[in-house]
């Protein structure tokens, strides 16, 4: 049955990003400083949450909007994230079918 | 006779993507089937001609499949996906569907299972040859529960716009209930037949159900159609005479809590629609570009559509919805706890979609 071997790749690489689970804390600056996501998961990918997440609290506070924590949903992820001091703890969950 | 259908599959394997070809290429519709090892190679052909559906795997080195799709439901909106992957972990199941694929497949293993995916396959193809039983894009939902009440069948029609669940129970033929956020019944129905799009999927019948609407389909779809061409009629007389019709905003200022909204036009961000805000122009833009901000980070984590934000504030609670041609912003009281803001904006969504 050689031929239906062809389907499944041979212990198959991941290639696609796994959406992670876990949570991070962030200073002002966007700085990472303290972290429970896997390791698998990009460290340029969890800085650039901390950047938005720290950008959306402070553009807030511009527009007068005073924010305490931000829910993000998205189809697939969500995002959770907590004013710490002009910083932010971050909690970020992939969404699974009920 | 037939429709011609043309699909794509996109493996990184050449070996792979042959053999599909080859068992696609046999199917009783007799597709033609284009072959593509790359992402970038896929949009190109997407580009160049009509396809019926594009067959792609996840795991591919460069663009993997979640980017191709993200960019596939921007660029063609209308193109049936499927993801056939070797990947079966539940969080791309769910990632994949929430980016509206019509089919998540395993790769087949055994004679048997490669039989259920090119039954599956062809399926899709009928169904698009049928008009697509999709959703109310490409089949309107009075159709359907036309097609459900003649056919006689029992069934709950789950339906899906944007984050708002709702639900129609049709039994032997005759529509008995339906919900949506706190409205039930008949009211609920017209709300539900007032959304111009959505998604939906058939689940088995509810026996046990009570039976809350003793209308006729017949007569819930007149009268719905009856108080949509009424509401139009009434917009375009108000357009004619050059005043404005009540603002769309009117239902959602009704919600649990609601301060302010503020519907904010996609295409032209200083287009508002405001009600009760203190300073719209300086909030839209902020919404405007935190939406943006969102959006983009979810594009590069290839996370799915941004479907709702809720931010907890000081003085008030804010929260953000996000459709193709608009964004819609809610200020809420503060002494809503958060799972009273997530209820009434689903009730606000449910407003909004109507």
């Amino acid at each position: 049955m050689g031929l239906l071997n062809l389907f499944s790749k041979a212990a198959p690489e991941a290639k696609v990003t796994q959406l992670p689970s876990g949570s991070f804390t962030v200073d002002r600056t966007g700085k990472i400083v303290a972290s429970t996501l896997p390791r698998t998961f990009p460290e340029a990918s969890a800085k650039e949450i901390g950047n938005t997440v720290i950008k959306v609290f402070q553009s807030a506070s511009d527009a007068q909007l005073t924010l305490r924590e931000v829910f993000i949903h998205y189809g697939g992820f969500k995002i959770t994230a907590r004013e710490l001091r002009g910083g932010a703890i971050v909690f970020l969950s992939p969404k699974t079918m009920k | 006779m037939a429709a011609h259908h043309k699909i794509i599959i996109l493996d990184d394997e050449p070996d792979l993507v042959e053999l599909y070809k080859d068992l696609l290429s046999r199917l009783p519709s007799q597709p033609e089937v284009h072959a593509a090892t790359s992402g970038a190679r896929a949009l190109a052909l997407l580009e160049a001609e009509p396809f019926s559906l594009l067959l792609t795997d996840l795991n591919m080195p460069g663009m993997d499949g979640f980017q191709v799709l993200t960019l596939v439901r921007r660029r063609f909106p209308g193109l049936r996906t499927v993801v056939m992957s070797s990947l079966s972990d539940e969080q791309y199941r769910s990632r994949a569907y929430a980016m509206g694929i019509d089919l998540f497949l395993e790769k087949p293993r055994t004679q048997q299972e490669i039989q259920v995916f090119s039954d599956c396959i062809e399926s899709l193809l009928e169904r698009e040859e049928q008009g697509g039983f999709r959703g109310v894009q490409s089949k309107s939902l009075s159709d359907l529960i036309q097609l459900e009440c003649l056919s006689l069948n029992s069934s709950v029609l789950k339906i899906t716009n944007r984050s708002v669940e709702a639900r129609i129970w049709i039994n032997d033929g005759n529509v008995i209930d339906s919900e949506v956020g706190d409205l039930k019944g008949a009211e609920a129905f017209k709300t539900i037949m007032g959304w111009k799009t959505g998604n939906f999927e058939m689940l088995p019948a509810d026996g046990a159900r009570e039976r809350t609407i003793f209308e006729s389909y017949q007569g819930l779809l007149l009268d719905t159609a009856q108080a949509l061409d009424e509401a139009q009629g009434a917009a375009d007389q108000a357009a004619a005479e050059g005043t404005a019709p009540a603002s769309a905003l009117s239902p959602i200022t009704r919600c649990k809590g609601v301060e302010y909204v503020l519907k904010i036009d996609a295409a032209d961000p200083k287009k508002l629609d405001a009600w009760g805000v203190e300073n719209p122009e300086k909030v839209a833009a902020w919404v405007h570009q935190t939406m943006q901000t969102l959006r983009t980070l979810g594009e590069k984590l290839v996370a799915g559509p941004l479907n709702q934000v809720e931010c907890l504030g000081l003085q008030r609670h804010v929260a953000m919805l996000s459709r193709p041609d608009a964004e819609l912003c809610v200020g809420l009281q503060r002494s809503l706890s958060h799972e009273e803001i997530r209820e009434t904006m689903k009730d606000v969504a449910t407003k909004w979609g109507s």
